[in-house]
């Protein structure tokens, strides 16, 4: 399923007449990007997963690249969100959740009955669809994650702040006001600000549940300009009912239907232009969902 | 009704039903105005007791919120059972807020659905019904008696507390459960064990919906009488207590006692411990008021 | 599920989360006794009323029986529970338990009478018919109400209450209305003349029946109005869109459809309210008074249980004596009446939830 193709570039510079894609949007990638060789960071292997009587993911195999970033996109109920949270294991935290098959992250099966998730989760960071900053000044928002691991004492906490704030381009804004209370920034804003929280931390990987659904278009794009921006450090993973999105941002794409299937995973630009499944085009042009 | 028309609505008569509604109406409305009635009576006694306390037998303000009481009329005064309940509210507030908030964090945050933890929910139910008098006899059993521990300050607070951890597990439980699920998923998505999550972003956000909570179930406890008597109380606060192991009587009990006697200066002088029993109320119940509302619009978590 | 994991190695952190899961682990058990620290009191009430109350019947404690002490007979269930005179301390003892609890019953039956119908119509009016400001102006009134610590209604019983209200209704009503049916008993003169008799003696003392049921009444009032208005608006507005639709008019819609549809919340606050009244002590202690009579005259003066362990308190000085030791008897009797309403009352609640869940 991963293709390191490296001629996808030239194809969506060249892709107005014939072929086009299948949304209004122009796939753009990264040229770059597209051609360094990737290594897995994490990986599923006939992961599924049951709420109770209701099944959530079907038999999901797909291998994600490191420093990439991946879209999972697919109707409502699909689960898509399910399986980004069987990633940083926070399925756990509801009772009815029941897993089944490998999930691996950097070659360790995390579902393992040796693992911790309270560790798995200090090297996962998550941002979610609703900004949910802790009732706390910016500062404390951003040195949270330092702090409860332990790490407040060895680094520079000043430092790191401003690193994390900078890298999730809200430094500016919020520079001088950093003992305001995080929650009277605006939307996108506070955003960013969870974003900076989970980096804060040096994770391997970002989690991103539909970050932008919640925010207006100004906001939402400087939040993929952002991402564009934080995949040269760390993994990313994004979820998103967002079609043009995924296409605008994502280096691969995996589509999921509902029942929890993985139906197709593969460079953004051949998802887009020329799926091999047919419920791929059909979902992807608006047939349904 | 279109009476132009006349005829339309001719053959329905809701004469009587509009009667039955009229009288029906009246009746809810007097019923709702009983209560009312009876606090107003209430308060017109107390205060007019309190009026001719001052005024009929010369009860000086001064000389009644700083003498100790005593059992002759002229010499009494309340100063010795505020003290008492001001020592008692102290020592109850702490014993109490710590096993409730305690038992509270538990069954929210670390509660597993066993039957264990059901039990622990269906009993406090039943606690929060048992008369308050029960809590005397079981102090007065136990502490007072068996422990040798005497008819102290302690032992009342110790029956206090016991009555109002019920209500201050039910207002923390509600407080604690309004935090947001989604501020609990960011700390545990960063990695964060359940003690972290809670004491750094679960309770500072919790914490006013519980003291408020507290700060009720102490008015419901400054108000107390029965357990304390059967602890043991003095049957007048002739001096101020020392400390925890001191004999008291607190302002409820020498309220009773004062009334209880049928002297009517006696009863002027209760009159006006209540009126400063009152006016504790209503201070305690607006600082719940205030902090009800000052967290209510600060520190919403939407501001998009 | 709790994450509480296991460490180990695998994806496995550093020291600090060692530490982590340690504190975590240690608070975790802290927290749960204090959780069981509510359980052990429910245990405690319960040993130790029947503890002591066993020396009241056996003349031993249980914890003295069991440490090899002697059992003596000394009330026995018969006496305690058919005896009409209650005089536990008197110099010629007696041990019927009948008019305490009667004065209980009295009270709490008489308190229902007050409380059920004016908190149900209180209730009804609040949620059908008053308007918001009229809401926001009586609900609170009605807090306040609850608020009122019961020795201030006890103190009003007996400041104002039995001498005024109780007293003027005596005086004013009761007496005259005596005289005037003996002037007209010789049309009748032996169903007349006892009824008339009785009713020119009535005289009031410090304490009554009825004063105790006023109060006590009023005091239970915002329960069952706060409880029963919460199962009235809980009733969804369809019902009541559909009963008006069809022409009802709101005294039909209120008495048909909302009550109706709310009764098992409502019946739930009436057990509650019955229940609180059983256990009350101060304000029916100073209204109804301290004398064990059993009858049904609300001017009379009677004892509850509760006013009977309140007499009795007498802190340390009295262990031992059978006074003591009735406390005990007379205690776990009321504590078990209560526990049986409470015990209904969540049944009744459990009821009315599932219905609009």
């Amino acid at each position: 399923m991963s293709s390191n193709t490296t001629d996808t570039s030239n194809e969506t510079e060249s892709t107005t007449d014939e072929s086009s894609t299948l949304i209004e949007t122009e796939v753009s990638v990264d040229s770059q990007r597209s051609q360094t060789p990737t290594e897995t960071v994490v990986s599923a292997t006939n992961l599924s997963v049951s709420y109770g009587e209701q099944r959530a993911l079907s038999d999901v195999s797909i291998e994600i690249p490191e420093n990439k970033v991946t879209a999972i996109i697919g109707p409502s109920g699909c689960g898509k969100s399910t399986f980004l949270r069987s990633i940083n294991r926070m399925n756990d935290r509801i009772p009815s959740c029941s897993v089944d098959g490998e999930l691996r992250f950097k070659g360790t099966n995390v579902y393992a009955d040796h693992v911790d998730p309270v560790a798995l989760r200090r090297k996962i960071g998550q941002v979610f669809q609703a900004p949910n900053p802790f009732p706390k000044s910016i500062y404390d928002n951003v040195a949270y994650g330092l702090r409860i691991q332990g790490k407040a004492d060895d680094v520079d906490l000043d430092e790191a702040v401003e690193r994390a704030l900078r890298g999730a381009a809200l430094w500016d804004e919020v520079d001088g006001q950093l003992e305001e209370s995080g929650l009277d920034l605006s939307g996108g804003q506070q955003q960013r600000l969870c974003i900076a929280r989970a980096i804060a931390p040096d994770p391997e990987v970002i989690l991103m549940d539909e970050p932008t659904s919640a925010l207006d278009p100004v906001a939402a794009s400087k939040i993929e300009d952002l991402i564009d921006e934080l995949v040269s450090e760390y993994t990313v993973i994004i979820v998103t009912h967002n079609m043009q999105q995924a296409a605008r941002i994502s280096d691969k794409t995996a589509v999921f239907l509902t029942g929890g299937e993985l139906v197709e995973f593969d460079d953004t630009a051949t998802v887009f232009e020329n799926p091999a499944d047919s419920r791929v085009e059909d979902y992807i042009t608006g047939k349904f969902g | 009704m279109s009476t132009q028309r006349g005829d339309l609505f001719a053959d329905i008569d809701l004469g009587r039903e509009k009667l039955i509604n009229r009288l029906f109406y009246g009746l809810l409305v007097a019923a709702s105005l009983f209560g009312l009635v009876i606090l107003v009576l209430l308060i017109a006694d107390v205060i007019w007791e309190s009026y001719q306390g001052l005024t009929t037998f010369n009860i000086d303000p001064v000389q009644f919120l700083t003498e100790p009481s005593s059992s002759r009329a002229e010499r009494a005064g309340f100063g010795a059972s505020i003290v008492a309940s001001l020592w008692l509210m102290a020592l109850t507030a702490v014993l109490a807020f710590a096993i409730a908030v305690g038992c509270a964090i538990y069954l929210v945050e670390y509660a597993p659905e066993t039957r264990t933890t059901r039990l622990i929910e269906a009993n406090l139910a039943n606690l929060a019904g048992v008369p308050s008098i029960v809590y005397g006899l079981l102090v007065l059993a136990l502490i007072v008696n068996d422990a040798g521990l005497g008819s102290v300050i302690l032992a009342g607070a110790i029956a206090l507390a016991l009555l109002i951890v019920p209500i201050i597990i039910v207002a923390s439980i509600e407080a604690i459960r309004a935090v947001p699920s989604s501020v609990r998923d960011g700390s545990y998505a960063m990695g964060a064990t359940t003690w972290q999550t809670v004491r750094q972003v679960v309770l500072p956000q919790a914490m006013p919906g519980i003291l408020t909570g507290t700060i009720l179930a102490l008015a419901r406890a400054i108000g107390e009488t029965a357990p304390l008597i059967m602890v043991g109380t003095m049957l007048h606060a002739t001096r101020y207590p020392s400390g925890p192991l001191s004999s008291f009587s607190a302002m409820p009990t020498q309220i009773y006692n004062w009334t209880y006697q049928a002297d009517r200066m006696f009863n002027g002088l209760a009159a006006l411990g209540i009126v400063v029993l009152l006016v504790f109320l209503v201070v305690m119940y607006a600082l719940a008021g205030y902090l009800r509302k000052k967290y209510e619009t600060e520190g919403s978590i939407t501001n998009v | 599920m709790s994450t509480e994991p296991q460490s180990g190695s695998g994806i496995s952190g550093d020291d600090s989360l060692e530490d982590a899961h340690e504190k975590n682990k240690r608070v975790r058990r802290v927290l749960f006794g204090c959780a069981t620290v509510t359980v052990v009191t429910t245990v405690a009430i319960f040993l130790v009323l029947f503890d002591n109350a066993a020396s009241y019947f056996f003349g031993a404690r249980i914890s003295e029986m069991i440490a090899g002490g002697g059992i003596e007979r000394t009330v026995t269930f018969t006496e305690f529970f058919t005896g009409t005179r209650w005089a536990p301390d008197h110099s010629t003892p007696a041990h019927g338990v009948l008019p305490i609890v009667w004065g209980t019953l009295a009270i709490t039956i008489g308190a229902g009478l007050v409380s059920i119908p004016i908190g149900t119509a209180t209730a009804l009016y609040l949620s059908e018919y008053a308007n918001t400001e009229t809401r926001n102006k009586l609900k609170p009134l009605l807090e306040v109400l609850a608020g009122i610590p019961t020795i201030v209604y006890g103190y009003f019983a007996v400041s104002f209450l039995t001498p005024v209200v109780v007293g003027g209704i005596a005086s004013n009503i009761i007496n005259p209305t005596g005289a005037w049916l003996e002037s007209v008993s010789v049309f009748a003169p032996f169903v007349i003349e006892p009824v008339s008799e009785w009713m020119m003696g009535v005289r009031v003392g410090r304490y009554s029946l009825l004063a105790g049921i006023l109060v006590v009444g009023t005091m239970t009032i915002p329960m069952v109005s706060s409880i029963s208005e919460d199962a009235m608006q809980a009733v969804p507005d369809d019902l009541r869109n559909g009963a008006y639709a069809l022409g009802a008019t709101k005294y039909q819609v209120s008495l048909r459809i909302v009550l109706p549809a709310a009764v098992s919340g409502i019946f739930a606050s009436y057990i509650l309210a019955l229940s609180r009244a059983i256990g009350e002590t101060m304000a029916v202690t100073l209204a109804a008074g301290f004398n064990a009579n059993l009858t049904a005259n609300p001017f009379d003066e009677i004892m509850t249980m509760t006013a009977y362990l309140v007499s009795m308190a007498r802190g340390t000085s009295a262990v031992g004596t059978v006074e003591y030791q009735s406390l005990f008897a007379v205690g776990l009797l009321l504590f078990l009446m209560t526990l049986s309403m409470n015990l209904l009352n969540d049944r009744m609640k459990r009821r009315f939830q599932e219905e609009y869940r």
